[in-house]
């Protein structure tokens, strides 16, 4: 049960930096909002027992990709970011993009408050520690950790290309 | 109530504000800042489902959604940089120019 | 063995191959030449296959299956090849006759800026036409059947840029067409009845006349027969024929006198097996042939084409040979048709000797005059005394002086007539008159008299490689009918193995009476065209006009077929394609574009407008999700 209230508490932190994130009219608070929801992303992690994803999680997505949108947004010179208004004939859509997310969150708290699925039963705690992790990662999903070095490599050669210089 | 429907709900919730922040904020950063949000949270369900159902496969998942998330920042900063260069905004309003 | 059997289709072949792809770096002499021995190698060959078939005994037949071809179910077909009396007798009359017409083309196409295009068809002609004779089976022939047509088809229409000689080529293409649909019929037909398409199972069935060969045979051979009406040009398909003269003349010599328009009477006497299980449509065969030779022979009395004449003369023959294929004495059919291949290839080979000698003069600063017309001849004999004696000579075997080969032939047909049916005698016996009548009105039209025009006043002999083969075929012309003298000839004994036939004596009487005849009608052109203002005047007349529009089969098509047929496609092409199809089309269209314009409008080009319709559609699956299940 104590589970349930730190998860409770990092929740609520959780959905705070979002909301940070999403009022926040400077592009660099909102990149740290989003760091700061990262990281107790990561905790929870650790509490559902994923330490190797939260390592991952804090030094990939908190430290690589997070460092990488500061820089861009510092390079672009675009942290004052203009108040939010939409071009004529779109202001239908705040009303009713707000309205499906309500409708969205009444969906899926629906789903997990009133009638909960009792179906499925916990199997036996399995090994979830950083060397089980990588024994499966490079036996049972070999493959698909190529083809993903793959992915990064084209993603590679695709930023260079696209960030060139042409003349 | 246990700790992994907990955390489907909040996986929810930041999945919903993620949405919110890709069709209300203009800014082309705000939205793609939006989306990782929304990967994060979709993540979080993984885990949470991976911890309930005491599996390893919903961890490898979010592994390969995170390595896919990255090469898609990489990409999508380029992008972002690329249109700045010539457009001298962010703004995604600004970029409809395929319109029918 | 196989290939020496093959080697006759395959020489033309090599020559086709050699003209097509060096015939561009080639001289005119080299192309000409190339093509030529390829088919004097094919007639070699064909020569050595006859002598060894001369040489082996009674059982008499050569027989190749080179490949197999279509196999499915009980249907076998096979290339096969087949070597017998009657094959190589067209094989060499096909390969002789036609080496001759290629040594004469090298001088009659000379300067002709297509002339590497006549001789590769001239080649595909030659081995399309052995094909046909040489097949083991009935659909190998009709292979070599279609592809004489087509070579007619491309050799009739060969200077296309007028754009009557191309309609002429697609006259005679699609004349050719409804008699091979009459053909193919015919061939299904016979695989269902015999279950097989060679000719040796079909024709031994036939033979012993099975129950259901007999039920069978009226239709087959009235389909088969459809088919040679086509290519042999009888009614009532024969109106492509004087149409087709449009072409070269050699190739009016080669294809549309000597052999592709035999094709039908071969055809019949390979088949004879079937023709005499139905007696009926026997005698049909024999009525239409002279019916044919009637309408043709007389037609060609007013004709002022030179070439027009022997196209009118061309059918009339064939008439005969498809009337003596009606009266079953098949020997006497193929003999004509040898015979007549000789002295009508010759008269067309004199013919183009005078079109050619008077079309030169068009290229040298005398006045302009269409060279086939008769009008613009006469007196030729002095300038061109050898295209006149071939011309004579060739005439005179047309007209059946003995002892010319024409002579034995025609008697023997005759006499074949007078004992089995007089309606067909009388209708050929008034031909043969008619003959005799046009060869004298023509030899007179266009060697005797004074010249009529400038052109035929500075003709001149052709060369020598023109006058050549025109006095090979002289010789031919002129002693051809010693091959089958009366009474059992050499051919009707070597033809005994594949048709056996009783050969009749000479009739005395009936010979003199139709030399006197033939005698008394030249006399008669002679005292008529010896004033050539006649020959001016005397199309003017209601008989004239009838006569040379050929008793107006072409006008009773057009009103036929062919407005019936411009008027249903006008209905089609104003009515149904622009009011139904183009307007159901058009509608398909518009109602694309109205679409079109109305959907666009969502796509408003912000992406925050797709991510939204996209939100919209993942509430409403999960809502269905949810609630539905």
């Amino acid at each position: 049960m104590s589970d349930l209230v730190i998860l409770i508490l990092l929740g609520a932190l959780s959905v705070a930096s979002a909301l940070g994130l999403l009022l926040s009219q400077n592009a660099i608070y909102a990149a740290l909002f989003l760091v700061l929801n990262f990281i107790i992303g990561a905790v929870i992690f650790l509490v559902l027992n994923a330490p190797f994803l939260a390592v991952v999680q804090i030094s990939v997505y908190a430290g690589a990709i997070m460092v990488l949108f500061v820089f861009v947004i510092m390079l672009l010179g675009a942290e004052r970011l203009a108040p939010t208004e939409n071009p004529p004939g779109l202001n239908y859509q705040r009303p009713l993009a707000v309205t499906l997310g309500v409708a969205l969150l009444l969906l899926s708290a629906y789903v997990l408050f009133v009638r909960p699925s009792t179906s499925v039963v916990m199997t036996q705690p399995v090994d979830t520690s950083p060397q089980a992790v990588g024994i499966q990662l490079f036996t049972t999903y070999a493959f698909p950790f190529e083809v993903v070095s793959l992915l990064l490599l084209a993603a590679m050669i695709g930023a260079v290309v696209l960030t060139r210089k042409t003349e | 109530m246990d700790a992994a429907s907990f955390v489907v709900f909040l996986s929810s919730v930041l999945f919903v504000i993620g949405v919110m922040g890709v069709l209300l904020r203009r800014s082309a950063l705000m939205t793609f800042m939006s989306v990782e949000l929304m990967l994060n949270a979709a993540n979080l369900a993984f885990v949470a489902f991976a911890h309930r159902l005491g599996q390893l496969a919903g961890q490898m998942f979010v592994f390969f959604v995170m390595t896919v998330a990255a090469a898609e920042v990489a990409v999508g900063l380029a992008l972002i940089v690329t249109i700045f260069r010539t457009k001298r905004s962010t703004s995604v309003d600004d970029l409809a120019q395929l319109r029918g | 063995m196989d290939a020496l059997i093959l080697s006759p289709i395959l020489f033309p072949l090599l020559g086709l191959l050699i003209n097509v792809l060096w015939g561009k770096r080639m001289s005119e002499q080299a192309i000409g030449w190339t093509a030529s021995f390829a088919v004097i190698a094919s007639f070699i060959v064909s020569l050595a296959l006859f002598l060894q078939l001369n040489a082996s005994g009674a059982d008499k037949a050569l027989h190749a299956v080179v490949l197999p071809w279509i196999a499915v179910g009980s249907l076998n077909v096979s290339w096969g090849f087949l070597v017998d009396p009657l094959s190589s007798v067209m094989m060499l009359v096909v390969t002789g006759v036609g080496a001759l017409i290629h040594i004469y083309s090298i001088g009659y196409m000379h300067g002709d800026e297509r002339f590497q295009r006549f001789f590769v068809y001239l080649n595909l002609f030659v081995a399309s036409m052995l094909v046909l004779v040489m097949a083991d089976n009935f659909l190998v022939m009709f292979v070599g059947w279609e592809l004489v047509g087509l070579c007619s088809y491309l050799l009739i229409g060969f200077w296309f840029k007028d754009i009557k000689n191309a309609a002429a080529g697609r006259k005679a293409f699609i004349a050719n067409r409804v008699g091979d649909v009459g053909f193919v019929l015919g061939v299904m037909l016979i695989f269902a009845t015999f279950g097989s398409l060679n000719f040796e199972t079909v024709f031994e069935a036939a033979e012993r006349r099975e129950e259901s060969a007999v039920l069978a045979a009226s239709a087959i051979a009235l389909l088969l027969f459809i088919g040679a009406t086509g290519k042999s040009a009888q009614i009532p398909l024969f109106v492509w024929l004087p149409d087709a003269m449009a072409g070269p003349t050699p190739v009016s010599a080669l294809i549309h006198a000597a052999t592709m328009v035999t094709a039908g009477v071969y055809m019949m006497s390979r088949a004879h097996a079937l023709f005499e299980l139905a007696p009926a449509v026997q005698t049909l065969i024999a009525l239409i042939g002279g019916a044919t030779a009637l309408v043709a022979g007389s037609s060609a009395l007013r004709q002022m084409d030179i070439k027009k004449v022997l196209a009118y003369s061309t059918i009339s023959q064939l008439g005969f040979m498809v009337a003596a294929a009606g009266l079953g004495v098949y020997v006497a059919s193929l003999f004509h048709l040898v015979t007549h291949a000789f002295f009508k290839a010759l008269l067309f080979l004199a013919a183009g000797s005078v079109i050619h000698a008077l079309a030169h003069g068009n290229g040298h600063g005398h006045s302009s005059v269409d060279p086939q017309d008769m009008r613009a001849m006469g007196g030729l004999w002095r300038r061109m005394p050898i295209t006149f004696a071939s011309f004579a000579v060739g005439g005179l075997a047309l007209a059946g002086l003995p002892p010319l080969s024409g002579f034995f032939s025609k008697d023997e047909i005759l006499l074949a007539a007078l004992t089995y049916s007089p309606v067909v005698f009388a209708l050929l016996a008034a031909t043969a008159v008619f003959t005799a009548l046009y060869v004298g009105r023509q030899l007179v039209l266009v060697f005797l008299g004074a010249p009529r025009s400038p052109n035929a006043e500075h003709a001149h002999e052709s060369p020598v490689v023109m006058i050549a083969p025109l006095v090979v075929l002289i010789v031919l012309a002129a002693i051809g009918g010693l091959i089958n003298l009366p009474g059992g000839g050499w051919l009707h004994r070597w033809l005994e193995p594949v048709i056996k036939e009783v050969a009749k004596p000479l009739n005395v009487v009936l010979a003199a009476v139709f030399t006197l005849l033939a005698l008394g009608a030249i006399g008669l052109a002679w005292t008529l065209y010896r004033d050539p203002a006649r020959a001016q005047t005397e199309g003017e007349s209601a008989l004239g006009q009838f006569l040379q529009q050929a008793w107006r089969f072409d006008a009773l098509y057009a009103a036929l077929v062919v407005k019936p047929f411009y008027a249903v496609s006008t209905i089609c092409a104003q009515v149904i394609d622009v009011g139904l199809v183009d307007a159901a089309v058009n509608a398909v269209g518009s109602a694309v574009r109205w679409a079109g314009a109305r959907l666009r409008q969502v796509q408003t080009g912000f992406v925050r407008s797709y991510g939204l319709i996209m939100l919209v559609g993942v509430v409403a699956l999960l809502a269905y999700f949810v609630i539905a299940r």
